[in-house]
């Protein structure tokens, strides 16, 4: 290899090394997995569940991304990554589940889809702007999904069940690690408090959301709100922080993020996520 | 030898990328090596989500066994059950210890909803002094599977493998 020419066994065809982009090689992440759905099972419902389960991982994934080189300790900074890392693995299998099912593929849903068709809830899309802000969502977010993964671990889908299953151990790590920020920004000095107390205040009218369910409980688990509950108030009472008291943000004519209808901040999410396959979306490297 | 027993063996020298003092077989995610209408199948599993070491993996596994001679290598890919740092051997444990990395301690078992910790884990000893007066600084270190480690006899930090 020349200087000049520093990419060009990137591109090598016979090449094993020409990965690590966009379109470039990625393997699916369920290569050699039965994907197989169980006949009671309804292909699209299940289809669409896993893609709301992903957009939701893939999302967030982003947000915690954008605060890479922001974080106030060279410690912080490594487990955000690591934990939008787990995020973003969890969001291939999902989005690869979705479409094998609807024959399309895990890229095509990622970069080529517009706001109304991602299914996430709200909740993820928003732009943090305080530290606090990032670990009180964070906190709630990986307690919820935690929650249900331990349900779907269950699922009749074997697919779905085995993402979970894996997912458990690191949304464990991420509860973990956004309840202790809590707590000691909480429990911290009056304006650590103070600051922690407004996050979560300005996260809450999101939370109603994430207790939504769209398809048959026999696919997507329902899930008793008290069981996250206990786990908020405990981590709440110990941060010695009020359990907000705001009303939850409204559905717009009756429908939130799952139905497809999102905040504003979410376009600002998709521009920056797919502005690099948008520009060329026969590119490879 | 029979061919599966030859392909294993061989597959099982295949360095993690990550952890290149210890082998697929020692980190326990290469979980099986079969013959399938006479291509080789070697199956590993990620040990989170998120790694992006398994495309690395997979190609490093098809080219040692292609080399050798294997003309049809497939390598697939095994969610369930999710990895366990239990898996890890006795022997990678030891590498992984003389690389300065503290192996993990069991993994937790559980039944009924994980409960949440606030508080430290437990301490682990000190793959450089041996002590065990250890806390640990993050629960995240260079990669997702490590965790951040300080010696408070020699004052060195280090990493452990964290128990899942």
């Amino acid at each position: 290899m020349t200087d000049d020419t520093p990419y060009d066994h990137l591109s090598d065809g016979d090449s094993e090394d020409h990965r690590w982009a966009f379109g470039t090689g990625f393997t699916d992440p369920l290569e050699g997995i039965d994907t197989t759905v169980p006949d009671s099972i309804d292909p699209e419902q299940l289809a669409t569940y896993c893609l709301m389960l992903g957009d939701d991982a893939l999302i967030y994934s982003h947000r915690l991304q954008q605060w890479m080189t922001r974080m106030p300790e060279l410690e912080e900074e490594t487990a955000l990554a690591n934990i939008a890392l787990d995020l973003l693995g969890q969001a291939r299998m999902l989005l690869a589940r979705a479409a094998g099912i609807e024959e399309t593929t895990e890229d095509a849903l990622a970069y080529f889809r517009i706001e109304n068709e991602y299914r996430n809830v709200r909740l993820v899309e928003r732009l943090d702007t305080d530290f606090a802000e990032l670990v009180g969502r964070l906190f709630i977010f990986s307690a919820w999904r935690l929650a249900l993964f331990e349900k779907l671990a269950d699922s009749r889908d074997p697919v779905l069940g085995a993402i979970a299953m894996k997912a458990v151990k690191e949304l464990t790590y991420h509860r973990d690690y956004a309840a202790q920020w809590v707590v000691r920004l909480g429990d911290g000095t009056e304006i650590s408090h103070g600051r922690m107390q407004d996050a979560l205040d300005t996260t809450w009218p999101l939370v109603d959301e994430l207790f939504e369910t769209r398809l048959p409980a026999s696919l997507e688990p329902a899930l008793d709100r008290s069981e996250v509950d206990i786990v908020l108030d405990t981590v709440f009472a110990t941060a010695t922080l009020d359990r907000p008291e705001v009303p939850a943000r409204a559905a717009v004519a009756g429908k939130t993020g799952r139905d497809g209808v999102h905040t504003e901040d979410l376009g600002y999410v998709l521009a920056d996520l797919q502005s690099i396959a948008r520009q060329d979306p026969e590119a490879r490297w | 030898m029979t061919t599966v027993t030859r392909a294993y063996e061989l597959a099982a020298t295949v360095r993690d990328p990550e952890l290149p003092m210890l082998t697929l077989a020692d980190l326990g995610i290469l979980r099986d090596v079969t013959e399938h209408d006479g291509a080789v199948v070697a199956t590993i599993t990620p040990t989170y989500s998120g790694c992006p070491a398994m495309r690395e993996i997979s190609a490093d596994l098809e080219h040692t066994l292609r080399r050798a001679g294997f003309a049809d290598v497939r390598v697939r890919t095994r969610l369930a059950p999710p990895w366990s740092s239990d898996w890890i051997t006795s022997d990678g444990r030891r590498k992984l210890a003389e690389a300065g990395i503290a192996p993990p301690e069991p993994a937790p078992r559980r039944s009924g909803p994980i409960p949440i910790t606030l508080a430290a884990r437990s301490r682990v000893t000190c793959p450089r002094c041996g002590a065990d007066d250890t806390v640990q600084t993050a629960a995240f270190s260079s990669t997702a599977c490590k965790s951040l480690q300080r010696c408070r006899v020699c004052d060195e930090p280090f990493e452990q493998v964290k128990a899942i």
